[in-house]
């Protein structure tokens, strides 16, 4: 009964990172009929150390192509849709309702918004798991009656608090816990079986080897699932990846070598994270210091200003406009969109 | 007043909203869920909702990575 239940259920996964991989590996292997996996990014060998379904040989590749090729050789009867597009306001509501549930093994906030508003306006469950560092956390979102991911953080931290895995690390095995959690979790939902974390967020807490958790209820005030909601359909400008950077200039990544003719570039890269490589010339101060270290700087230079990603950055030209430099631009996408454009430049 | 705040023992002034306690703490409100014994304080009542003697408060930041 439970197996032609699943044989006719669809799911999506919502990014083929380090929750995807373990959450589609049993996915599949339980013989879900129909699964949609969206990612329109390449495998990158910083990803191996969490990204287990993909191995050296794929380096380059789109993820959601790999995933499928290898999850056909797990099981070969079910149905696989790799799309290889960016999840995005203008396809999300017609992917989601595509499938029966949707699961967010996404890394960024916008993305994690724009599921959820996406599930609920169509209906669907939202299977949500995040990591960080040493800490996960499981719930779902958006089944009937339940509360969304707007009711427990209506808003997303501001960006500069906010680095990402490949920023600030990741367990490798917590991204196995909490993806397998994620799938067994939308199993449950699937199958109508067990106390899915409906209304319940569970934290994994990795170092101390702890699972709490905690309750919560549908928020009348919810923008999205209240009494009175404000959001009513996906409007793209509202899941821009960094909120407001207003009239900050921006410059792309190719033309930053010409950029560097008339202007310095201010790397406000961690230690940590500047393993990447650097560019000839560069004033080097991480955002940590900054501004103790503001004095170093001239208000009359211009300044290209760069992290990895290109969060922090934006961050930091905000806090030196603020100080009141003027020339300044930010690079964005960070050095990591440089460094795919120079083979000379070296991934760690 | 003691409270206990992710796990740890803490010596609060008295009684206070979450909204209080999250500014005594240096606590941004976004990206960020409270739950007083166990159940998540809902963000519009950050400044009617009481901290007791004797609470289990769990301050939890809202994490992306994947």
């Amino acid at each position: 009964m439970g197996q032609e239940r699943l044989a006719s259920a669809r799911v999506l996964v919502i990014g083929a990172g380090g929750l995807g991989s373990p959450a589609l590996q049993y996915l599949a292997a339980a013989g879900v009929g129909r699964i949609g996996i969206v990612d329109d990014d390449a495998v990158d060998d910083t990803n191996l150390q969490r990204q287990t379904i993909f191995s050296t040989g794929d380096l380059g590749r789109n993820k959601a192509e790999v995933a499928v090729e290898r999850l056909r050789g797990l099981n070969p009867l079910v149905a696989y849709d790799p799309i290889a597009l960016r999840f995005a306001a203008d396809n999300a509501r017609e992917l989601v309702r595509l499938y029966d549930l949707a699961l967010d093994c996404t890394d960024r906030f916008s993305t994690r918004y724009l599921i959820n508003d996406a599930c609920v306006l169509e209906g669907r469950a939202d299977v949500y798991g995040s990591i960080f560092r040493f800490d996960g956390q499981v719930s779902v979102f958006g089944a009937a009656g339940g509360p969304c991911y707007r009711c427990l953080y209506p808003e997303a931290p501001p960006p500069e608090s906010t680095p990402t895995c490949a920023e600030g690390g990741v367990l490798g095995a917590l991204a196995g816990i909490v993806g397998a959690w994620q799938a067994s979790e939308a199993l449950k939902v699937l199958l109508g079986i067990g106390d899915p974390l409906i209304g319940r967020l569970a934290l994994v807490d990795s170092l101390l080897a702890r699972v709490r958790e905690v309750r919560f209820e549908r928020d009348r005030d919810c923008a999205l699932c209240g009494d009175h909601a404000a959001i009513v359909s996906i409007e793209r400008e509202a899941y821009e990846g960094t909120p407001p950077a207003t009239g900050v200039p921006e410059l792309d990544a190719e033309r930053l070598d010409d950029a560097l003719r008339e202007a310095i570039l201010l790397d406000v890269r961690e230690p940590h994270e500047a393993v990447l490589g650097s560019i000839d010339g560069a004033l080097r101060i991480p955002a940590s210091q900054l501004e103790a270290r503001m004095s170093e700087l001239d208000s009359a230079a211009r300044y290209v200003v760069a992290c990895r990603v290109g969060a922090k950055s934006l961050w930091a030209v905000r806090r030196l406009r603020e100080a009141g430099f003027t020339r300044l631009t930010h690079l964005r996408g960070g050095l990591l969109a440089y460094a795919a454009r120079h083979a000379e430049f070296e991934f760690f | 007043m003691k409270a206990t705040i992710n796990g740890r023992a803490h010596e609060l002034p008295g009684e206070l909203t979450v909204a209080a306690l999250l500014e005594l703490l240096g606590s941004p409100t976004s990206g960020v869920a409270v739950a007083r014994n166990d159940r998540v304080v809902r963000h519009s009542e950050y400044s009617s909702d009481v901290v007791r003697e004797g609470d289990r408060l769990e301050i939890i930041q809202a994490v992306a990575g994947g």
